[in-house]
C-alpha cells in the first residue's frame, strides 16, 4: 500500500506492506536511524517519536496509521547546525552514557517542554517514566531537560558543544 | 524482530464505513483502535487477523468527553490521556483521574483509547472495573441499530465482550450523581506495570447515609464488582467498621491467581486494603473533605 506522512517537515511517499511498524518505516525505509529499536515490546522507549507533537512508542504504531500525520524525529531536533536546547542540555549536564536511551528521552524531553516550558522535577520523571535507561540511574537525564527549561533559547552550532 | 502476520488494511472514514468493514469482511477482521493493546497480540502472533480496519481517523469524531442528560459520555476512541485532563471527570467522577494516573505510561496513554481497552477486555484493565463500578454502560453500534449493555455485563470472560462480529462500541455512559465521590486504588510492581490488584469504589450520599454504592475490583478474578460488599454499605454512614466489613466480603468475592505478581492471599489481603483505601477517599471526597 502507498503512504504519505510527513517527517521532519519533509513529505515521503512509500510503497509498504501494511504489516510495517513506524519505527521501521523510519529506519528501513528512510535511513533515518537515529530512532532506536529495542524492545518490541512497547516497554522501553526508545523508539519514541513525536506523532503530531505528542511522544509515540513507534514500535507500536504501524507506518499504515501514521501516514498523514506529523513525526519528528531526533533528526529533526537540530536545525541548520543549531542544536536544540534539551540536545544541548543532554551535552552539558552528562545525560547519556551509551546513548540507547537517549534519542527517545529527548523526543519526550522536547514535547515536554513545549507543553510545559518550566517543569517541575516530579513533572520531568513523569514524562519519562515510559522510557528506561540503563546507565544513568535518571538523575543526570532530569538535570538535561531541567537544563533545557532553563535555556529555552540555547543556541549554540555543533562545532561549540563538540570542542 | 516482531512483526505482525500479514494482513489485509483499511481505514475507517466514518463510523458507517467500519460497521459496513466489518461486516463485508467478516469474523476475520477486527478493529484497530490506539493499536496498544491489539499490536503487541499481534506482534507475538498471539492475534492474527486477515483483516484490520484501522478507527485512527475516527480519533476525531469518537474522541469527546462531555455532559449531557445527567450524565457523561465518552467517545470509544477518545484516548487515555485526555480522560487523564479531562476537568469534568477530575471533578464529578474522579475515579477515572485516579486510574488514568497509573494506566501504563504517558507514551502509551497518548495513544491507548478507552473503547480500546474495553474491547481488549484484559482481566487487569482498570476502566472496565472503574465502569462497572460507576454503573456506567457501553453503547454498542451495529448497521441494524444501538444497544446499551451495563458494564457490568459487558465482559463474558477474559479477553472476551458481548461486543458482536459486526458490531462497534462506540460511546460509554456514566451517571452523574449528587452527594457522590470516588476513588481507585491500584498497587503495581513498577511503573508502566499491570495491577497486582486495583480496587474502585464510588458512594453516593445523601444526608450522611450512604444511598447507593459501587465496588470494582481489578485483576483479581471473580465478577468486575462485588454487589454483596455494595449491599453490605447501603443505608449505613460512611464508617471505619462499615468500610472494614464491606472490604472482608470484597476479598471473598474476589478469585485471584498466583502469578509472578503475587500469591493468592497476597492479592485477597491487597482487595481487602484497597478497598478500604478507596472507600475512605470516595467518602472524603462525597463530603467535600478531599479534592
Amino acid at each position: 500500500m502507498q503512504i504519505t506522512m510527513t517527517v521532519n517537515g519533509e513529505e515521503y511517499t512509500r510503497e509498504v506492506e501494511p504489516r510495517m511498524l513506524l519505527t521501521h518505516f523510519l529506519r528501513d525505509e528512510l535511513g533515518l536511524t537515529g530512532t532506536h529499536w529495542g524492545c518490541d515490546t512497547s516497554n522501553c522507549g526508545t523508539c519514541s517519536v513525536l506523532m503530531d507533537g505528542d511522544p509515540v512508542k513507534s514500535c507500536t504504531v504501524l507506518a499504515a496509521t501514521a501516514s498523514g500525520h506529523q513525526i519528528r524525529t531526533v533528526e529533526g531536533l537540530e536545525v541548520d547546525g543549531v542544536l536544540d536546547p534539551v540536545q544541548q542540555g543532554f551535552s552539558e549536564m552528562h545525560g547519556l552514557q551509551c546513548g540507547f536511551c537517549t534519542p527517545g528521552m529527548m523526543m519526550t524531553a522536547r514535547a515536554l517542554l513545549d507543553e510545559n516550558p518550566n517543569p517541575t522535577e516530579a513533572e520531568i520523571r513523569e514524562a519519562i517514566s515510559g522510557q528506561i535507561c540503563r546507565c544513568t540511574g535518571y538523575a543526570t537525564i532530569v538535570r538535561s531537560i531541567r537544563w533545557a527549561a532553563d535555556h529555552p533559547a540555547a543556541a549554540t552550532h555543533t562545532e561549540e558543544v563538540a570542542s | 524482530m516482531q512483526v505482525p502476520a500479514p494482513f489485509a488494511y483499511e481505514r475507517a472514514t466514518s463510523v458507517d464505513h467500519a460497521l459496513e468493514l466489518l461486516e463485508r469482511l467478516g469474523p476475520e477482521a477486527r478493529l484497530l483502535a490506539g493499536g496498544h493493546s491489539l499490536l503487541p497480540m499481534m506482534k507475538l502472533r498471539v492475534a492474527a487477523p486477515e483483516h484490520l480496519i484501522d478507527l485512527d481517523p475516527l480519533a476525531v469524531q469518537l474522541g469527546y468527553i462531555r455532559e449531557q442528560a445527567g450524565e457523561v459520555r465518552i467517545g470509544a476512541m477518545t484516548r487515555h490521556r485526555e480522560i487523564l485532563a479531562s476537568d469534568l471527570l477530575a471533578r464529578r467522577l474522579t475515579m477515572f483521574t485516579d486510574a488514568e494516573r497509573l494506566i501504563a505510561d504517558p507514551l502509551v496513554r497518548n495513544r491507548g483509547t478507552i473503547g480500546g481497552a474495553l474491547c481488549q477486555a484484559d482481566p487487569a484493565e482498570d476502566l472496565s472495573s472503574v465502569i462497572a463500578a460507576l454503573q456506567g454502560r457501553a453503547v454498542i453500534r451495529s448497521r441494524s441499530g444501538e444497544r446499551e449493555v451495563a458494564m457490568r455485563e459487558f465482559h463474558v470472560g477474559p479477553y472476551e465482550t458481548v461486543v458482536g462480529e459486526a458490531e462497534m462500541l462506540i460511546e460509554v455512559r456514566v451517571p452523574l450523581r449528587e452527594g457522590a465521590g470516588s476513588a481507585y486504588e491500584k498497587v503495581k510492581r513498577r511503573a508502566g506495570d499491570w495491577a497486582v490488584a486495583a480496587v474502585g469504589a464510588a458512594l453516593w450520599l445523601s444526608g450522611g447515609t450512604i444511598e447507593g454504592a459501587g465496588i470494582g475490583t481489578t485483576a483479581v478474578g471473580g465478577g468486575v464488582t462485588s454487589e454483596r460488599a455494595e449491599a453490605a454499605l447501603v443505608g449505613e454512614r460512611p464508617a471505619e467498621e462499615v468500610f472494614d466489613r464491606a472490604a472482608e466480603i470484597a476479598a471473598e468475592d474476589c478469585d485471584p491467581v498466583a502469578d509472578q505478581r503475587g500469591s493468592v492471599d497476597y492479592k485477597r489481603h491487597l482487595t481487602a486494603e484497597l478497598t478500604r483505601r478507596a472507600l475512605r477517599r470516595a467518602a472524603a471526597r462525597a463530603l467535600g473533605a478531599e479534592a
